[in-house]
């Protein structure tokens, strides 16, 4: 379909999801997975302000805006932080992520 | 000690906006309120969160910072005096004789009240807990997520994890304190204050502290009481670190807490009302804002005053059966303080 991209989600418990993300409708990696019943919670509502959408990103291939600074020092509130990893929020699919493969990082102890 | 007693007509649990702006309307048709939140301070997620983010979508305002529309929100609701029990957590909730609700706070604070309305956004806000395997073991034997009395540390080997502020000011404070801090931090840059920053810089050259970034905490130990903390950095490589004490400082989280408890009905995390009031299941306990639900809630701050509105007005038909309510505009009656 014409500005739908599939994305490969894997959950914490490890299982994959196949879900597809429209790439005209304005939605972020956080409000797709939410949209999807993925357990993401986007305390913050998407604006970079609360590290509770972080992923890592699996997909090497394919090119992702680099994370902006707000990101960055968001991501310095997240746990098990690595290279991979992003705001799902600050993510915007486009045609050119189609295949996108990324997992949800874990949780507050206390989820 | 005699407990302290508060008695109010309202009590609002949850002081980010819409709680605050339910004592504006409440003041309107003269009923009082007190205010309950688990942080220090007012302005909830806006305070906390996002204070310096702009919002575009409160009527009147093309434009205000969520820091602002708090401090605004204040001054408007300021002629209704309302009273604030800060930092302490709604806890327990009980059914008096006379028919009035009784709600006991973590700071052991009782507070009365004919009706109760919970504007308690996402949850009361808590430290966020690294999901490490064996933290909540050493929670009361080495594990600190708050520093209450820096002299707990005299002596002591304490490593704090964590690039805000307050991971870089306890580092400063402590450093003077405890036998060795070592603060860990995942990147080069930390967020905190510039002057912070260059401190902890500056401590750390002096030998003063010892400073780990590129690493983050990925296990930690002890026999009773914590004894070991182990970094990971970017290499894959681990360093172990004698500690008496692990404060990780990652900010804080809303959660729904003790209110899960109350008998009310939910829907996950959020609190199920009747559109017409926004009355919950239980007598005398209303739900509005970002914590309540129903057909086409939309979480919007805007949606919460017009849901703090019409509360008021079934609050008042609860707090005086006999007393009829006539409605009156603002630029009719003026505001009229208490």
């Amino acid at each position: 379909m014409e500005n739908t991209i599939n994305l490969i989600v894997k959950d914490r418990k490890g299982e994959l999801h196949k879900i597809q993300a429209p790439t005209d409708m304005n939605l972020n990696l956080m409000e797709v997975c939410k949209a999807n019943e993925l357990p993401v919670k986007g305390t913050c509502g998407g604006i970079a302000s609360c590290a509770s959408c972080h992923m890592y990103i699996h997909s090497q291939s394919i090119e992702l805006p680099e994370p902006s600074e707000d990101e960055e020092d968001m991501l310095d509130s997240a746990y098990f932080v690595q290279e991979n990893s992003r705001l799902g929020c600050q993510i915007y699919p486009s045609n050119e992520m189609d295949g996108l493969e990324f997992e949800l990082a874990p949780e507050d102890e206390s989820e | 000690m005699e407990k302290k007693v508060i008695e109010t007509d309202i009590l609002i649990i949850g002081a980010g906006p819409v709680g605050i702006f339910t004592v504006f309307e409440a003041g309107l048709i003269k009923i009082k309120c007190h205010l309950i939140d688990a942080l220090p301070m007012p302005g909830g997620q806006c305070a906390e969160i996002y204070p310096k983010k702009p919002i575009y979508d409160i009527p009147g305002y093309p434009e205000i910072l969520a820091g602002d529309l708090i401090d605004n929100l204040l001054k408007q609701v300021d002629p209704f005096k309302p009273g604030f029990t800060l930092g302490e957590r709604a806890e327990n909730l009980n059914k008096l004789e006379d028919g009035r609700w009784e709600v006991t706070t973590s700071g052991g604070t009782i507070h009365r009240a004919p009706v109760i309305a919970i504007a308690g956004g996402l949850g009361c806000f808590e430290p966020r807990k690294p999901p490490l395997e064996n933290l909540i073991d050493f929670e009361k034997s080495g594990v600190d997520y708050i520093i209450k009395d820096p002299e707990k540390y005299r002596g002591k080997k304490v490593v704090i994890a964590g690039g805000g502020d307050s991971a870089l000011d306890w580092s400063i404070l402590l450093s003077g304190v405890a036998e060795r801090v070592a603060l860990v931090h995942r990147r080069e840059q930390f967020r905190g204050a510039l002057d912070s920053v260059e401190k902890v810089h500056s401590l750390a050259t002096q030998g003063k502290m010892d400073m780990f970034t590129n690493c983050q905490v990925s296990s930690i130990n002890g026999n009773g009481h914590l004894q070991k903390v182990t970094l990971t950095n970017k290499e894959k490589s681990q360093i172990d670190l004698d500690a008496d004490y692990f404060i990780p400082l990652f900010g804080l989280s809303p959660k729904l807490g003790p209110l899960a408890n109350w008998g009310l009905s939910l829907d996950s995390n959020s609190i199920n009302v009747d559109p017409l009031d926004y009355s919950t299941n239980v007598e005398g306990i209303y739900a509005i804002g970002d914590i309540n639900n129903y057909p086409g809630k939309l979480k919007l701050i805007l949606c919460g005053f017009h849901e703090a509105t019409l509360m008021v007005q079934s609050a008042f038909k609860r707090i005086y059966p006999d007393k009829h309510l006539s409605f009156k505009y603002t630029t009719v009656n003026g505001v009229n303080p208490f």
